[in-house]
């Protein structure tokens, strides 16, 4: 998530003081992490720098929190074109689970029970989301349903190479 | 035979141990065990051809095991007569499968008042309590159509209300979004486990879908006719 982007969207609505861009992405899209203050005022002030936002007023009494932030139009030019442009898909080659499988079937251990206790583990979360998926707002169920697509792609993953475990025990081991 | 599996606390309302089924020269199932408590959604996963659908035939009572056993509140389902067995699958059992399980010829109300008309109870109290049902699973404004004039969604729903209006204590569920969208897959998961929950009934869910799966309260994976039991509960 570029947080630059996003503050650049928020303020799209108008100006705005740190806090409150921090609140209100937080509410959007913190959720499970929000965001820190030295995290927010890093931010702005890189896009100050860059001249994608400016000073719209500092209140007497100094500190960060003090200045109100607008968006300048090479920052608008800089979100449009950053919601135009697809985000780099992640294969997730070679991750653990793939070096956790070979390393079990090269040292002689079951890998199928890895499987298993993963494929637990990975419903065992699922289980949890589709439980705040029902009980959540329409934001809350789409980001629950991100998570739990991805969740599902693992899964299939496993089951597809719990099926080809002796097929990988003659390659990795001939 | 494998011991069945029960996760702890509870007392359970259907068993099924040790059971073997071949079809042909095909083993099936090759001693499967599971145990479901009241109440409790269980998700049953593995592979196509694994055997999960003909576990859930055994334990409803549609398929009769070569060898092991099925217990039902303690009496064996397994050494019942066909007209007993029917008898529990008709009162004590729900049915929802992927599709085709509507009757075409009568409307939703009446489809899923049927359950309750072959158990002798009258017509408007029957189609009062169908009524109440359809309005459950949201559905309340197909009750006048046909299967035919409805999509494949509201027709899951209308198969669930009708799997549910006799108070069954197991309601068995054979891929129920199997055929459908994730979206309507998805209503048809929160329809189904919520209206369980609020009866008490059980429900024995067969799926490939991880997501489906998302809705129970525990897993039970069959691979090679085999049950693999993990802890993990809800």
């Amino acid at each position: 998530m570029s947080v630059g982007q996003a503050f650049l969207g928020l303020l799209e609505s108008g100006p705005r003081h740190g806090y409150d861009l921090k609140k209100t992405y937080d509410d959007r899209f913190g959720h499970a992490r929000p965001l820190h203050y030295g995290q927010v005022y890093a931010t702005l002030s890189r896009l100050l720098k860059d001249g994608l936002v400016e000073l719209d007023g500092v209140e007497p009494g100094g500190g960060p929190e003090r200045k109100r932030y607008a968006v300048t139009s090479a920052g608008v030019t800089d979100v449009e074109k950053w919601l135009g442009s697809a985000e780099k898909p992640e294969p997730y080659l070679q991750n653990t689970l793939y070096t956790k499988v070979v390393l079990a079937v090269l040292t002689g251990r079951p890998a199928a029970g890895l499987l298993d206790v993963q494929r637990a583990e990975h419903l065992r979360l699922m289980r949890e989301l589709t439980q705040r998926k029902i009980t959540g707002d329409l934001a809350e169920q789409l980001i629950c349903d991100h998570a739990l697509f991805h969740l599902e792609a693992d899964l299939r993953w496993l089951e597809l190479t719990a099926a080809r475990l002796d097929d990988l025990a003659k390659v990795v081991r001939p | 035979m494998t011991a069945p599996h029960t996760p702890a606390g509870g007392t359970p309302l259907l068993v099924g141990e040790g059971l073997c089924k071949a079809f042909g020269p095909t083993a099936a199932l090759d001693g499967a065990s599971v145990a479901i408590r009241a109440g409790e959604v269980v998700a049953i996963m593995g592979p196509s051809g694994s055997g999960k659908s003909t576990l859930l035939h055994c334990l409803a009572g549609i398929t009769r095991p070569d060898s092991g056993r099925v217990l039902y509140q303690g009496q064996e389902v397994s050494a019942m007569s066909d007209s007993e067995r029917s008898a529990l699958r008709r009162t004590r059992f729900g049915f929802v499968f992927q599709f085709g399980q509507l009757v075409p010829e009568l409307t939703c109300l009446e489809n899923v008042a049927l359950p309750l008309r072959l158990e002798r109870v009258r017509r408007r109290e029957a189609e009062r309590r169908a009524a109440e049902w359809l309005e459950r699973l949201e559905v309340t404004d197909v009750a006048g159509k046909r299967p035919g004039e409805i999509s494949g969604g509201q027709g899951q729903r209308v198969a669930v209300a009708r799997a549910l209006v006799t108070g069954p204590q197991v309601v068995f569920a054979d891929e129920p979004t199997g055929a459908l969208d994730s979206l309507n897959g998805e209503r048809v998961m929160r329809l189904l486990t919520q209206a369980a929950r609020e009866t008490r009934a059980a429900v024995a869910l067969v799926t490939h879908e991880a997501r489906v799966a998302g809705y129970s309260d525990r897993e039970v994976v069959v691979r090679d006719g085999r049950t693999r039991h993990m802890e993990h509960t809800r």
